[in-house]
């Protein structure tokens, strides 16, 4: 080392701190917390445009798994840690937190027309009529499958089969031998993950998580025939490790080409669909997610959205941040940007109605469809004291919904009775309820 | 030097003291209150009840045993395949700088990635590379993750920590007496003799160690099992960590969650006093 | 240097299969089926590295393609979505930051602590020991609320201090109890000797100890670097958007909706390749540990 290196090192190291030092102090940063969403990042690549359109404001991301998110937005939340300015919640936690008068109410701006908002999405978003979260992105479930399998098999859908139709079906279009499977569904414990689908399937035989007195139903003669069907279906056409394929794994087998149906998430539509990242981008079709004795419920409702905490300390900046990430001149942004096919869908009526978007996405239409099907308001057969398609709007339906997860998985892999899986699924539950205090 | 041998010790115990004692007070008193995040401001006093819910989980007493084979299981693999391992690369031979950071280096990988490496490259039964071994070799491709949860979750911890005996193994075996060992071999000692009353003896210390440390550290294992299997199927891989992070996080009852990490407390101390009764007489040496 | 072919384990082992192996070509057999085997086990325990780092250059369709693709064109888009998406420099400043600083200041705390306990034992240090070893007894996830609360008060959320003081404290008993270990290898016939000659603490400390020990202290602070480098519990905590470390460039990674596995193990080997460099120099030091020769 000669002498002059130190003195080299030194510099260097100033500068690259330097280089790295906060912007000028004038200008406001909000903190933004995400998901890490295809259509996130996409928001995150564009931000660019916002600040230059907004020169005092700054914008700084945190982007993390959806577990976690949850959990950290809801310690700050509820500790009033003011660590973020705009929130990215979902369905399940945007009522509650609304009511509960930790979240602003969002205040649109002239060019925002609230009205374009689906139906069904502003209403999962509200409270008392009053919306707590901008939808960022939507989604219901749908059914996909093999056009060429079905084809193969003589098998003809209709606009939304039945369930006893969909397990005919994957009979016939199944080749387990040479690797392919008739159905592929979610099996992984978690109450957005088996229990997303499991609710919606339940819906569809007729049943609820709760009467109207509160009481849990697990033990009820439609939550016992729908996990039978289940258990029953993917032991005979479903693909072996189940028990732990949660949205991604199925995605994978899907397309490599392993799975002949799918129901699921609606996104799950443009990565199938798409040839870079498919085998299959070209022989997928569209149905609506299968009733059985009803339609009510048979397919779900889920937004991301953008909220802002009540205790921010930049509340109009983080508010006009949500207005530009949710309204219709991002949505043309970024189909100037990435393309029709990349827009965040399952929001707006406008999107749907764009003749280009149509083109670029064969799915929109099912999509649209699904998501106007779904009412989170009336959602089941009998009446029910919660709101949510696939959960109940509750603060303890997280923890429930992972042990009842758990007891499922447990049952699909065949190391318990559907019958003791549901017993166990319900003493749990009923505990849970007990100790929030909602019946003695 | 008695006083100045205190005044040394006074950093280190009094900073640890004051990061115990101030979460350690607060979670004994979130233990005997009601506190949900979701429900600030009803903060009654509930004496026991918080215990005596998460005690009456259903899946209590699997999660304890879970927890406790889990921590045997990880000790047990890590040490023996350690000790073996650290002697197969203790003597020169071609490559062994490569060699040694090679088994060093599963420690340096995350826990959230070395569970979904695991869970996506390895075990998955359809497209898991140990999937296609077994394939290749004409065999059932074993479903890791819904049939040997627990095994599965044993398999990854003792991966990733295996590495750290061997790190510690290798570097008691450097400063062993190399001429006590000439000196026996040369009285015609075999080398289980050479092992059984010379190398033994030497590396007890680190073995109590690693055992030790790794105890502390596998009795709060969850982030893989979240990642992986979270706790199922049923409560298969459902250990202690996982109950309480149920409650803390996903039900947000920090005094159920308070309660739980004071049993996690208890059994932890339990497990301690066992495994300081084998190993323990080797510490002060 | 000592030599070393004689005390050759597995030499000695297969002498009794009577082959012999104190000629110079039975040596030479005894090296090459020692370096087979140790090659074997550190490729196998490698090899899901391996693999990760193969897939980091796949593109997300080969990435899960069945049988696994082996021989393909290599792509850097990978590592250049990390590098476009996520600002790497900050969050592998703030890792080395904090991983470095606690590691450092607590070798600092813990070094005085072991040489007291193993130097001068009292009745106390066993328990003194097994103490310190208790202050991680409570899991971190039961902790979290009471910790959370504690640093939104002292408005230390999101700042890369909270996070040095808690990987310190919460590393402080492994780096105690390692050198503690480490500080008892040595004979107590070598500092008698010191000491005799009139060195004091200090200068008995600094040329006596120290270079005797720097093996088990370099290990010890490399251990507790990685326990701290790869903190996620805290790091996703306690931070938001300026005091995120890796663990958080990772946590961004993976996706609850979409393919991720090529980009992950782009940005894991991103994450991990300044530890193991580091680890690979540190090495050296490790290896040359203690000599007994030399020493005496």
């Amino acid at each position: 080392m000669t002498r002059n290196t130190l003195p080299v090192l030194g510099l260097t190291l100033a500068v690259s701190l330097g280089v790295s030092a906060p912007l000028a102090a004038n200008a406001t940063d909000i903190v933004v917390a995400t998901v890490n969403n295809g259509h996130m990042i996409e928001m995150q690549k564009l931000t660019h445009f916002f600040e230059q359109a907004n020169p005092d404001i700054h914008v700084k991301w945190v982007t993390l798994e959806e577990g976690v998110l949850r959990q950290r937005a809801t310690t700050d939340i509820a500790t009033q840690g003011g660590q973020f300015d705009v929130m990215t919640i979902g369905m399940l936690e945007t009522p509650i937190w609304g009511k509960k008068g930790w979240l602003q109410e969002i205040k649109p701006d002239a060019a925002y027309d609230i009205d374009d908002l689906l139906p069904a999405i502003r209403n999962g978003l509200s409270s008392g009529g009053k919306l707590y979260a901008a939808p960022f992105y939507g989604e219901s479930s749908m059914l996909m499958y093999r056009k060429d399998l079905a084809d193969k098999a003589g098998v003809k859908f209709g606009d939304r089969p039945t369930w006893d139709q969909v397990r005919d079906a994957a009979a016939k279009m199944g080749d387990p031998k040479n690797g392919v499977y008739g159905i592929c569904l979610r099996g992984k414990p978690g109450w957005g993950d088996n229990m997303a689908f499991l609710t919606t399937l339940v819906n569809a035989f007729g049943g609820q998580w709760f009467d109207m007195s509160w009481k849990p139903q697990l033990e009820s003669k439609p939550w016992h025939d729908a996990i039978t069907f289940y258990v029953d279906l993917l032991k005979k056409s479903g693909p072996p490790g189940s028990s732990a394929n949660s949205f991604n794994e199925i995605l994978a087998l899907y397309n490599e080409g392993k799975c002949g149906m799918w129901v699921d998430a609606t996104i799950a539509a443009s990565f199938i669909t798409d040839p870079k990242q498919s085998k299959v981008a070209d022989k997928v079709a569209f149905a609506q997610a299968p009733s059985q004795v009803t339609a009510k419920g048979a397919n779900w409702l889920w937004a991301w959205a953008l909220a802002v905490p009540a205790s921010t300390k930049n509340a109009a900046a983080a508010q006009k941040f949500v207005n530009w990430a949710t309204s219709k001149a991002y949505i043309q942004l970024v189909a100037k940007e990435e393309g029709w096919a990349h827009v965040p869908t399952g929001t707006r009526k406008s999107t749907y109605a764009n003749a280009d978007f149509q083109k670029a996405a064969v799915f929109a239409a099912a999509e649209k469809a699904a998501i106007d099907s779904a009412n989170p308001l009336d959602s089941t057969l009998p009446k029910s004291p919660y709101t949510g398609v696939q959960f109940a709007t509750i603060p303890e339906f997280q923890s429930i919904g992972v042990t009842v997860g758990q007891q499922m998985s447990a049952a699909l892999a065949g190391k318990e009775t559907v019958d003791a899986a549901l017993k166990a699924s319900q003493v749990a539950a009923d505990r849970e309820m007990k100790k929030a205090g909602y019946y003695k | 030097m008695r006083p100045i041998a205190r005044l040394l010790l006074v950093p280190a115990v009094g900073s640890l003291f004051l990061w115990m004692i101030v979460p350690l007070a607060m979670t004994i008193y979130f233990s005997v209150i009601r506190y949900n995040l979701m429900e600030p401001g009803e903060h009654a006093f509930v004496g026991l009840e918080n215990f005596r819910y998460f005690v009456t989980d259903p899946s209590f007493g699997t999660a304890i045993v879970n927890t406790l084979l889990l921590l045997g299981s990880v000790i047990a693999i890590t040490v023996v395949l350690g000790v073996l391992i650290a002697l197969l690369v203790n003597e020169p031979f071609p490559g062994q700088g490569i060699v040694r950071v090679l088994l060093i280096s599963p420690f340096f990988v995350m826990p959230t990635v070395n569970a979904l490496l695991w869970k996506h490259m390895m075990m998955n039964p359809i497209y898991g590379v140990l999937s296609q071994v077994w394939r290749a070799v004409g065999a059932t491709p074993i479903d890791w993750l819904s049939d040997w949860p627990l095994l599965s979750v044993i398999i990854m911890v003792a991966w990733q920590w295996l590495p750290f005996a061997i790190l510690i193994f290798i570097t008691s075996l450097q400063g062993m007496n190399r001429e006590q060992l000439e000196a026996a071999r040369m009285d015609g000692a075999t080398w289980l003799q050479q092992f059984r009353f010379l190398v033994l003896p030497h590396l007890a210390r680190s073995i109590a160690v690693v055992v030790m440390i790794e105890m502390i550290f596998l009795l709060s294992v969850f982030a893989e099992i979240s990642t992986t299997t979270a706790g199922g199927p049923g409560d298969a891989s459902t250990n202690i960590a996982y109950l309480i992070f149920k409650q803390a996080l996903l039900g947000f009852d920090v005094g159920v969650a308070s309660a739980g990490a004071l049993f996690a407390v208890l059994l932890a101390n339990i497990a301690a006093a066992f495994l300081i009764r084998l190993v323990g007489k080797n510490m002060d040496r | 240097m000592a030599p070393e072919g004689r005390s050759d384990y597995f030499g000695a082992a297969v002498r009794r299969l009577r082959m012999d192996f104190t000629s110079e070509t039975g040596l030479k057999v005894a090296l090459a089926i020692r370096s087979v085997a140790a090659w074997f086990v550190a490729l196998l325990l490698f090899f899901p590295i391996l693999f990760m780092l193969v897939t980091s250059f796949k593109t997300e369709l080969q990435a899960i393609a069945v049988p696994s693709v082996w021989l393909f064109t290599p792509t850097l888009d990978n590592y250049t979505h990390v590098q476009e998406r996520s600002d790497y420099l900050l969050y592998a400043k703030n890792s080395l930051i904090t991983s470095v600083v606690s590691t450092l200041v607590g070798l600092l705390i813990a070094a005085p602590a072991a040489y007291s306990m193993a130097f001068f034992p009292s009745k106390r240090t066993k328990g003194i020991l097994m103490w310190m070893l208790s202050t991680k007894m409570m899991p971190a996830v039961g902790a979290l609320v009471p910790v959370y609360v504690l640093a939104q008060g002292a408005h230390l959320l999101d700042t890369r201090f909270a996070l040095i003081v808690v990987f310190m404290l919460s590393n402080l008993p492994l780096m105690v109890w390692m050198l503690y270990s480490h500080f008892k290898d040595i004979p107590p016939e070598i500092l008698e000797a010191a000491r005799m000659d009139g060195a004091t603490l200090l200068s008995e400390f600094r040329h006596v100890i120290l270079p005797l020990a720097m093996g088990g202290i370099a290990s010890t602070g490399l251990l507790c670097l990685v326990l701290a480098w790869n903190e996620a519990f805290w790091s996703l905590n306690l931070t938001a958007a300026n005091a995120g470390t890796l663990a958080a460039l990772i946590a961004s990674y993976s996706s609850p909706e979409g393919l991720f596995w090529s980009k992950l193990s782009a940005a894991s080997v991103l994450a991990i390749a300044p530890i193991v460099v580091f680890g690979w120099f540190s090495q050296k030091q490790l290896v040359q540990g203690l000599t007994f020769g030399a020493v005496k």
